[in-house]
């Protein structure tokens, strides 16, 4: 699965913890991942399985009572958590990594025109004057798709509609051509139509500009069509790391099972019911010794009440963290 | 430069402007806020004017005590003094409207600053901050008004002073609020992650889209800051005589309330009209600070 390709990001051992008074939520316990230029990794879960704190923690922009406790965050050979506030502001945030978040309708600033806004990014980041800032975000709205670029650059956001919008934060994201894409979310709030465009959109412009892409979601079909390499997180802990076709054709842990087994298939017969995984998603706080999952699980075994099975190869190149798999009972 | 592209419409002003004057646009569309505006011009020239414009000196009789309107050749009358109400209301304009306006606007810029750090800032800065603002909150706002000008010598400066004092607390509680909601607003983020600077994100980000409410409010309270002011007056804490702003001489004329109703009336009805154009206004300005309402 590693491909000859240094990773550009290589995120080891995170742990990104809260501090409610009730105790300490482990919103990112122990994630691993690398992705290299030019490709997409995905990022599923379901809500609060850490995901999205897994994308803030890299850019540090992690909130008390939040905080990150250990591992480390190496772009290129730097890492991330020993820079200065100032350094990561400067060379990072908004430079070499960008983030386009998930409702395009409130990520952008109401008081001021799209043009101005993404304007500003550019100037800030790339030392370059008002004209020449100016010109390169309208070329930039034109390569993300957006009719009359020239007159739409003095609009404010409330004239573009949700698709539009997200285009728009999307030239932003791209406008200093940065190394690593973060996409929490794009499309979820976007119309299904729309979806499949941004989607297309992003992947066209990663792959051009060769920039590596996190990609974070909970929709498998947008796994299956983006993703060169799948991480499905549960309860703040990484429980499968494959690449994509593995992933789908051979899933080891049963809650990635589990999830794909809940996606309807186009031919599936129109009478049979659409499978659910029993339960909820636990709230990591305070959790208690054993896998997170082992409430829910079918396979549970006595020793999944006891200690957290670690992350482990199931064959080369695909990694899953479950007790029942060690001990080769997951075999479909 | 032949090689810059064409952005949009000809643009031969700043953009700051252009956004103005797309706000003045929304804003005439408010027939009864433009009506305001344009009745507090008027008001605030003739003010400004007084020395041209006021028929008589306000400090000297020149008509009967308490002649009623249209005798003497006096429009508004005299007062108990037998001096020219319509003089004095043109003067004493000026008093009330720099007792309404100023230390109103100076209020809304203290309060701008300690609100967006108190929220800004959060933790310990925003629970002190907070709590020194409740204790001046416990006092009714003429209350707290009242014992900041009995503290001072009498006068315009110590009236202001008091509406300055007393309106902080308000203000900021206003401010403070709006900039946590902003604070948490999606875009706050967004521009986070893309390498914004402290203080950019708080004059680029927060404040434009703090300011909006906290103006309206502004311009409302300063209708209600010329009452206050005008209350002040009456009680003597405001300017002394024979200068009066028209709370003073709604007081003056209380002595003959029954024979010489026009003494009190007409200042009454200046501070009532002033003070209603200022709401009017604050009504209008909402719509005008708000960029949905522009047009492309």
């Amino acid at each position: 699965m590693t491909p000859a390709i240094e990773p550009i990001l290589r995120v080891e051992d995170l742990r990104t913890y809260f501090n409610l008074r009730t105790g300490v939520l482990k919103a990112v316990d122990g994630v691993s991942f690398t992705v290299e230029p030019g490709k997409v990794l995905c990022i599923v879960g379901e809500s609060g399985s850490g995901k999205s704190v897994t994308a803030l923690s890299i850019l540090r922009l992690v909130d008390a009572p939040g905080s990150i406790e250990g591992g480390r965050i190496l772009y290129r050979d730097t890492d991330l958590l020993d820079l200065s506030e100032a350094q990561m502001t400067d060379r990072i945030r908004g430079d070499r990594i960008a983030m386009i978040f998930q409702d395009p309708m409130t990520s952008l600033n109401p008081s001021f025109t799209i043009g101005e806004q993404i304007a500003e990014g550019i100037i800030a980041h790339q030392r370059v004057g008002g004209d020449e800032a100016r010109i390169k975000t309208v070329e930039l709205l034109r390569l993300v798709g957006i009719p009359h670029a020239e007159e739409r650059y003095h609009d404010y956001p409330h004239h573009f509609s949700g698709g539009m919008r997200q285009r728009v934060l999307i030239a932003a994201a791209i406008a200093t051509e940065p190394d690593v894409l973060i996409a929490d979310e794009p499309t979820t709030a976007l119309d299904v139509t729309i979806q499949a465009q941004i989607l297309r959109l992003l992947a066209d412009l990663q792959r051009g500009l060769n920039s590596a892409m996190i990609l974070i979601t909970h929709d498998l079909g947008v796994v299956a069509a983006m993703a060169d390499k799948v991480m499905v997180m549960y309860a703040g802990r990484v429980v499968e790391y494959a690449d994509v076709e593995t992933l789908f054709s051979n899933p080891q842990h049963p809650y990635t099972k589990g999830l794909l087994d809940s996606v309807l298939g186009l031919d599936a017969p129109a009478d049979v019911e659409l499978h659910s995984i029993p339960g909820l998603p636990p709230v990591p706080v305070n959790m208690p010794a054993g896998c997170s999952f082992r409430p829910r699980c079918s396979l549970a075994l006595d020793v999944c009440a006891q200690s957290f099975p670690e992350l482990r190869e199931a064959e080369p190149g695909h990694e899953a963290a479950c007790h029942a798999v060690d001990a080769g009972l997951a075999r479909s | 430069m032949t090689d810059v592209p064409h952005l949009g419409r000809p643009r031969r002003v700043p953009a700051f402007l252009e956004t103005f004057w797309a706000s003045i646009v929304v804003f005439s569309r408010h027939r009864v806020s433009f009506t305001a505006l344009i009745f507090l011009i008027l008001v605030a020239l003739v003010s400004i004017l007084a020395p041209v414009i006021a028929p008589h000196d306000p400090y000297v009789d020149v008509g009967w005590r308490n002649s009623p309107p249209g005798e003497d050749g006096l429009i508004l009358g005299a007062d108990g003094d037998g001096r020219d109400v319509l003089s004095r209301l043109i003067w004493g304009g000026r008093i009330s409207l720099l007792m309404g306006v100023v230390p109103t606007l100076a209020a809304m810029l203290a309060s701008l600053l300690i609100g967006v750090v108190a929220a800004y800032s959060g933790r310990w800065a925003d629970q002190v901050i907070m709590r020194v603002l409740d204790m001046f909150f416990a006092f009714p706002i003429v209350l707290m008004a009242t014992v900041v000008a009995g503290i001072l010598k009498p006068g315009l400066a110590t009236v202001c002073i008091a509406i300055f004092i007393a309106l902080i607390p308000y203000i900021s509680r206003l401010v403070r609020t709006t900039t946590l909601t902003v604070k948490n607003e999606p875009y706050v983020e967004a521009a986070r992650s893309a390498g914004g600077r402290g203080w950019e994100i708080l004059s680029r980000y927060i404040v434009p889209n703090v300011i909006a409410p906290v103006i309206v409010y502004t311009t409302t309270l300063m209708g209600f800051m010329i009452v206050l002011g005008s209350a002040l007056g009456f009680l003597g804490f405001g300017v002394q005589p024979p200068a009066a702003d028209w709370g003073t001489m709604v007081e003056e004329g209380r002595v003959v309330l029954r024979k010489a109703p026009h003494v009190s009336m007409f200042p009454g009805i200046a501070i009532v009209s002033v003070a209603l154009a200022f709401g009017f206004i604050g009504d209008g300005l909402r719509d005008a600070l708000d960029p949905r309402m522009r047009g492309r």
